[in-house]
């Protein structure tokens, strides 16, 4: 009876599947008590390039003592992963470990997402400047990330084209605004830059310089602030540059934005300390003619600059192991040899401020050789950033941002009342959802 | 077990065993989902105090609220209307190259047919978004080669991703990628034209012109029917074409078609019933205009059949 044979076999087969289940249920309670005991293995969801290879580290090294095994899940950058990482919290199936951009942080704990790992990575604390950590707190008492990279603010320009016209780097924005115009009346088909309403990072960034506060607390209201002076001081100056023509007005990361950067059409770019890597593949032809410094400033006293981009790693609430996700999450970014490998493999600029003068960091990028101290520099502009605030629904203000700014900077048009429709759409959905907001 | 299958009852139930697996999966992955989608659309968050920690945000009944809210919006509106405009274009331009086409494929004079049938075709098999790219790298003025051919000849160079340019460069991917599958549809049923039907006009004097209007088109009039029908549906969704654009030029926004705004309410900003609804919404709208295009198309048909 060839049948009995293989009723045999899948009753078998099943046994030994309820067993492991049976075997993992046990695994997973037990592991909720304070001492962890018997392997762990984690998820994590990233989109840093070359991050298995540094799970790799921790894989053979720290977490094969601790029987900690972590698993690389390579997912889409910023936004997508934040919807994403939510959809699964709902049906309670969200990964251990999670990247996250400080900005997705108040969005991911407002939901409940990502937990509270203040016992087991405070001490970590002084790793890091203080404007960094404080993203991570949202400001209160508890922890909810590990800073990875940040993305300080930074000018970069055309060195040889800057001698070849006569132009002065600037050091404030107004400085900035004559370079424009001065470029213009010398060679009138080339613009110092362009205003692009495609990343709203950047103009977040611009704002938190000036000082902006988008999105504060006072007891249980909070107040959107994205409308505020420093905001539309930032916002005007800008849509005055395009309106008269001095820079222009197409956004970046298109096939003619490279080009324009690769034939020196556009001789400069405001944006931060990662520029290097974009520029290498916008720009390849170009390399070693760029040269960076600080951000120009609002006044001659100041020392202050912005952040774009950058981001953390969250333990997430529905994680069974979430001190031993917090101990990888620690050690990711804090240990000498996973930074250097983070450095070398994934080409990110740590949060650790350790870590930004050592390892991979003592020579400067391939593509900025001519300007031996880039990190030096990018380390002391990393010191000066301002601090910045963000709320539950930067989502929302940074697609308005995109739609908004996009038609304004289209129809050369009034920024100052796109940065009103930012403040009302963002408002008007905070109430929506139910928030209190201070007026 | 083979002398079970005999019964008469297991002869009766049979039908609706097979039927099983087809039920099952339809159920469980489009009817569910559906279900799903609408229950979503009646719901809304709420949340407490500053939002954080936990428990602060809790999914509550929202009644009619999402689809007031969807239905007043006037970015939806708009966008059902740049997408009405857009369809102007399209679909007429489509339908009207793929029918000529496929009558000159179907004509006695035409050489190299299978090669030109492919060609024609050939736009169609590659992927929406692949072809939205490739056009937006030959809108762009910087690096298309048109724009260095333009600017030798001194000619004068269009914006084609701002303003009514906009809806042509748009319009432009659609009736490419589009055009092919349309005509491989109206020829099949040319081809299918009875041959004594066209030797007896041809007999009785008609010129090449006259049996391509008199009887060749009417007689396809049931896929051109099918063909607009499917071209509306398309259109109505459109989505691929402008998200693809969309980083290349400010013209585009990111609500600039429904479904966009459907897919930046849902993954922009996160709000999943906002979403849900004006999917519903959209759904009835293509459900409405189709079968009611369907049905008035039916009853001319059974009118002329009657005369």
């Amino acid at each position: 009876m060839p049948n009995t044979k293989r009723t045999r076999l899948v009753a078998s087969t099943i046994a030994v599947a309820l067993g492991a289940t049976a075997l993992a249920a046990c695994g997973s309670s037990d592991s909720d008590s304070e001492a962890e005991s018997g392997p762990v293995s984690l998820t994590y969801w990233t989109w840093t390039p070359g991050m298995d290879k540094v799970v790799d580290l921790w894989n053979k090294g720290p977490g094969k003592k601790d029987r900690i095994t972590v698993t690389v899940k390579k997912q889409a950058s910023g936004d997508t992963l934040v919807t994403k990482i939510l959809t699964a919290h709902k049906a309670g199936q969200a990964p251990d470990l999670v990247q996250a951009e400080y900005q997705a942080l108040p969005t991911l704990v407002s939901n409940d997402a990502v937990a509270d790992i203040a016992g087991e990575v405070g001490d970590a604390k002084d790793k890091f400047a203080d404007g960094v950590w404080q993203q991570t707190t949202l400001g209160t008492d508890a922890v909810y990330a590990v800073p990875q990279d940040i993305g300080p603010m930074m000018f970069y320009y055309r060195e040889d084209l800057f001698k070849q016209y006569g132009l002065k780097v600037p050091a404030t924005w107004e400085e900035f605004a004559e370079t424009a115009r001065a470029l213009k009346k010398k060679a009138p088909d080339k613009d110092l830059t362009t205003f692009s309403a495609n990343d709203s990072g950047l103009f977040a960034g611009l704002a938190q310089q000036a000082g902006a506060k988008w999105w504060t607390t006072s007891g249980e209201k909070w107040k959107v602030g994205i409308d505020d002076a420093a905001s539309q001081k930032v916002a005007k100056f800008w849509g005055d540059l395009v309106k008269e023509g001095a820079v222009d007005n197409q956004p970046m990361y298109t096939p003619a934005w490279n080009k324009a950067l690769n034939t020196g059409k556009q001789i400069a770019w405001v944006s931060a300390v990662w520029a290097p890597g974009t520029l290498t593949t916008a720009a390849p032809d170009t390399k070693g003619k760029w040269a960076m410094a600080p951000l120009p400033q609002w006044s001659d006293s100041a020392n202050v600059t912005g952040s774009w981009g950058g981001s953390s790693t969250a333990v997430t609430t529905d994680s069974d192991h979430k001190a031993a996700a917090a101990k990888f999450a620690a050690w990711l970014n804090t240990d000498g040899d996973a930074l250097n490998a983070l450095a070398k493999e994934s080409g990110i600029y740590p949060a650790s401020t350790s870590a930004q003068l050592s390892g991979a960091f003592t020579t400067p990028p391939d593509y900025f050789s001519n300007q031996v101290d880039f990190y030096k520099t990018a380390a002391e502009i990393a010191e000066t950033t301002a601090p910045s605030a963000w709320g539950p629904n930067v989502n929302v203000a940074y697609t308005t941002f995109k739609d908004a700014f996009g038609e304004a900077a289209k129809n050369k048009s009034d920024f100052a009342a796109a940065l009103k429709t930012m403040q009302d759409d963002t408002v008007a959905d905070l109430k929506k959802q139910g928030f209190e907001v201070s007026e | 077990m083979t002398s079970a299958r005999r019964k008469p009852y297991g002869v009766k139930g049979a039908p609706y065993a097979f039927l099983i697996p087809a039920t099952v999966l339809f159920l469980l992955f489009f009817a569910l989902p559906i279900g799903y989608a609408i229950w979503l659309s009646f719901r809304k968050v709420k949340v407490s105090g500053l939002g954080l920690g936990s428990g602060a945000r809790r999914e509550v009944w929202a009644g009619l609220e999402n689809y007031t809210a969807a239905l007043t919006d006037s970015e939806l509106v708009n966008g059902a209307l740049r997408v009405l405009g857009y369809g102007c274009i399209v679909v007429p331009v489509m339908l009207g190259l793929a029918l000529l086409f496929a009558l000159m494929l179907d004509s006695d004079k035409v050489r190299f047919a299978p090669f030109t049938r492919l060609a024609i075709f050939l736009p169609y098999a590659i992927p929406g978004v692949v072809a939205a790219l490739l056009w937006g790298f030959l809108y762009l003025p910087d690096v298309s080669p048109f724009y260095f051919v333009l600017d030798r000849l001194g000619l004068p160079q269009p914006d084609l991703l701002d303003g009514g340019p906009l809806y042509l460069a748009l319009s432009n991917i659609a009736v490419w990628g589009g055009t092919g599958f349309n005509m491989i549809v109206i020829y099949t049923s040319l081809q299918a034209i009875p041959a004594e039907v066209h030797e007896a006009a041809k007999l009785d004097g008609a010129t090449p012109l006259q049996i391509a209007l008199k009887i060749k088109i009417p007689m396809v009039a049931p896929s051109l029917v099918l063909t607009f029908f499917f071209s509306i549906i398309a259109t109505l969704q459109v989505f691929n074409e402008p998200t693809t654009l969309k980083p290349l030029t400010n013209s585009v926004s990111t609500t600039w078609s429904p479904l966009m705004k459907v897919y930046q309410d849902a993954f922009g900003k996160g709000d999943i019933y906002a979403a849900a609804a004006q999917a519903t919404i959209i759904a009835l709208a293509t459900l409405l205009l189709s079968f009611g295009f369907l049905r008035a198309a039916n009853r001319r048909q059974k009118q002329e059949a009657a005369r």
